[in-house]
């Protein structure tokens, strides 16, 4: 008896396109929006550049609610939000704004503490040249922060795998949706292990190429 | 040129005052030394000529100008006239030696900075190590990328951080000579701190000892080194 027998090979490939989706989209607006929060939780730290208590604690409190609520919640309770914003909370497009403000505050805070890891003699190096906070931040705290930024997004990268997993549960297709509808539901075990073997296989691959840019950037 | 009078500053949360009551004044294009043990407020005071730290009371002038009352573009144009290298060199390590050097002509918006990198390399004697990371060079090459950035635009005034203190004294003896060198041909007025004699007694002209956030003695080095009147002098040439 042929182990694979309930395995629909097209359909397989449709949900691997519909994973690698979220994920590149996810992942690029998450950036996006992490990176500018993690400079901005950095900045407005104690005794930063531009220290400032209230903003930092407020921008705090909201990454730290975010961060605490579990994933599979946050997809039913951004139902609405989701729904607004593109139109339905289903499929490819629906999955991706639950799963950016699932992961774009634990980014943030990866950003963050790559960030106070620049050599503060180095910071205050640029801004004796006369740098603005801005061109200090573009031109000596990223650039010097990047192998870490970089680590950051892997790790978020993979986080947002296993999301994307959860995000099938409500109706978002992909890799872990088919897992879930005919690997648990329908007893077939040869595709969960078709798809848990492919979503392995995507997690090494982000960690090789996430590793191995890292290590490009890095001049120490 | 660099004048302080009665300058105080004291830090949020800590309990004393890192600098209490300091009168100070530089002349153009003399070296200038503070030297003090560590704790007695020198990185507090350098750091109050360029306002990467400001005065809780008293005034802090350059050219005569309250420094701590300036816009922030004014205070990002005299930043631009006052050079600093550090006791860590603060070198970007994600950048080469030339882009280093580089670095604050382009934040200036200068141009023809090519050439001018060029010149400030072939100045500290590193033109064969342009296109190096940091990382790749020993800690005497480092302060000479440091002074080569630090000049790069120009400026009129060196602040130096303990500059020498991470390196070996054969080094330290190069980059001092580098330094007075600049000084003589370049007429760049020299401010820097340290906690070792040596240096103050190899390069400065004039020199002010701090002790606990006040200056206890100053005046000309021969004369401080000939007559030491306080205790802090004598335990610094111990």
């Amino acid at each position: 008896m042929n182990f694979f027998t309930n395995i629909d090979w097209p359909e397989i490939a449709a949900a691997c396109g519909d994973t690698l989706l979220m994920l590149g989209g996810s992942l690029l607006l998450t950036i996006l929006l992490g990176l500018p929060l993690g400079v901005l939780l950095f900045l407005t730290a104690a005794r930063q550049l531009s220290a400032n208590r209230v903003v930092n604690a407020v921008l705090g409190v909201i990454v730290n609610i975010l961060r605490s609520v579990p994933f599979i919640i946050l997809l039913i309770v951004m139902i609405p939000l989701t729904v607004a914003l593109v139109g339905t909370s289903l499929g490819v497009a629906g999955a991706i704004p639950p799963l950016v403000i699932g992961a774009a505050p634990f980014y943030a805070r990866l950003v963050e503490t790559a960030l106070r890891e620049v050599d503060r003699t180095t910071i205050e190096a640029v801004q004796a040249m006369g740098a603005t906070t801005r061109q200090i931040v573009v031109r000596a705290l990223i650039p010097e922060a990047m192998p870490g930024i970089v680590s950051g997004a892997t790790v978020t990268a993979v986080a947002l795998v296993s999301f994307t997993a959860m995000a099938g549960v409500v109706g978002a297709g992909g890799l872990g949706d088919l897992a879930i509808r005919y690997g648990y539901q329908r007893f077939q075990t040869d595709v969960m292990v078709v798809t848990v073997a492919l979503l392995v296989v995507l997690v090494q691959i982000l960690q090789y190429v996430g590793d191995r840019l890292a290590l490009r950037l890095t001049r120490r | 040129m660099i004048a302080l009078h009665d300058v105080h500053k004291s830090y949020a949360g800590s309990g004393g005052a890192a600098l209490a009551g300091v009168n100070l004044s530089v002349a153009r294009g003399e070296v200038y030394g503070v030297i003090g043990q560590s704790g007695a407020g020198k990185s507090t005071l350098i750091r109050l000529i360029n306002a990467l730290e400001r005065p809780t009371s008293g005034r802090v002038e350059v050219d005569g100008i309250d420094v701590a009352a300036l816009g922030a573009a004014d205070l990002r144009a005299l930043r631009r006239r006052i050079g600093m290298i550090f006791q860590n060199f603060g070198l970007l390590s994600s950048r080469t030696v030339a882009a280093n050097v580089a670095l604050p002509l382009k934040l200036a918006g200068s141009s023809g900075i090519e050439p001018r990198v060029e010149e400030l390399l072939a100045r500290v004697g590193l033109t064969d190590h342009a296109h190096k990371y940091p990382a790749q060079l020993s800690g005497g090459q480092k302060q000479r990328v440091g002074i080569a950035r630090a000049l790069a635009t120009g400026p009129d005034i060196l602040l130096c951080d303990e500059a020498t203190s991470a390196l070996d004294p054969e080094t330290t003896r190069s980059v001092l000579a580098l330094l007075r060198e600049l000084n003589r041909e370049l007429g760049l007025t020299i401010v820097l701190i340290t906690h070792e004699m040596d240096v103050v007694r190899a390069v400065c002209d004039r020199v002010a000892v701090l002790e606990a956030g006040k200056v206890v003695e100053s005046g000309s080095v021969a004369d401080i080194f000939a007559h030491a009147a306080h205790d802090a002098t004598r335990r610094m040439l111990a």
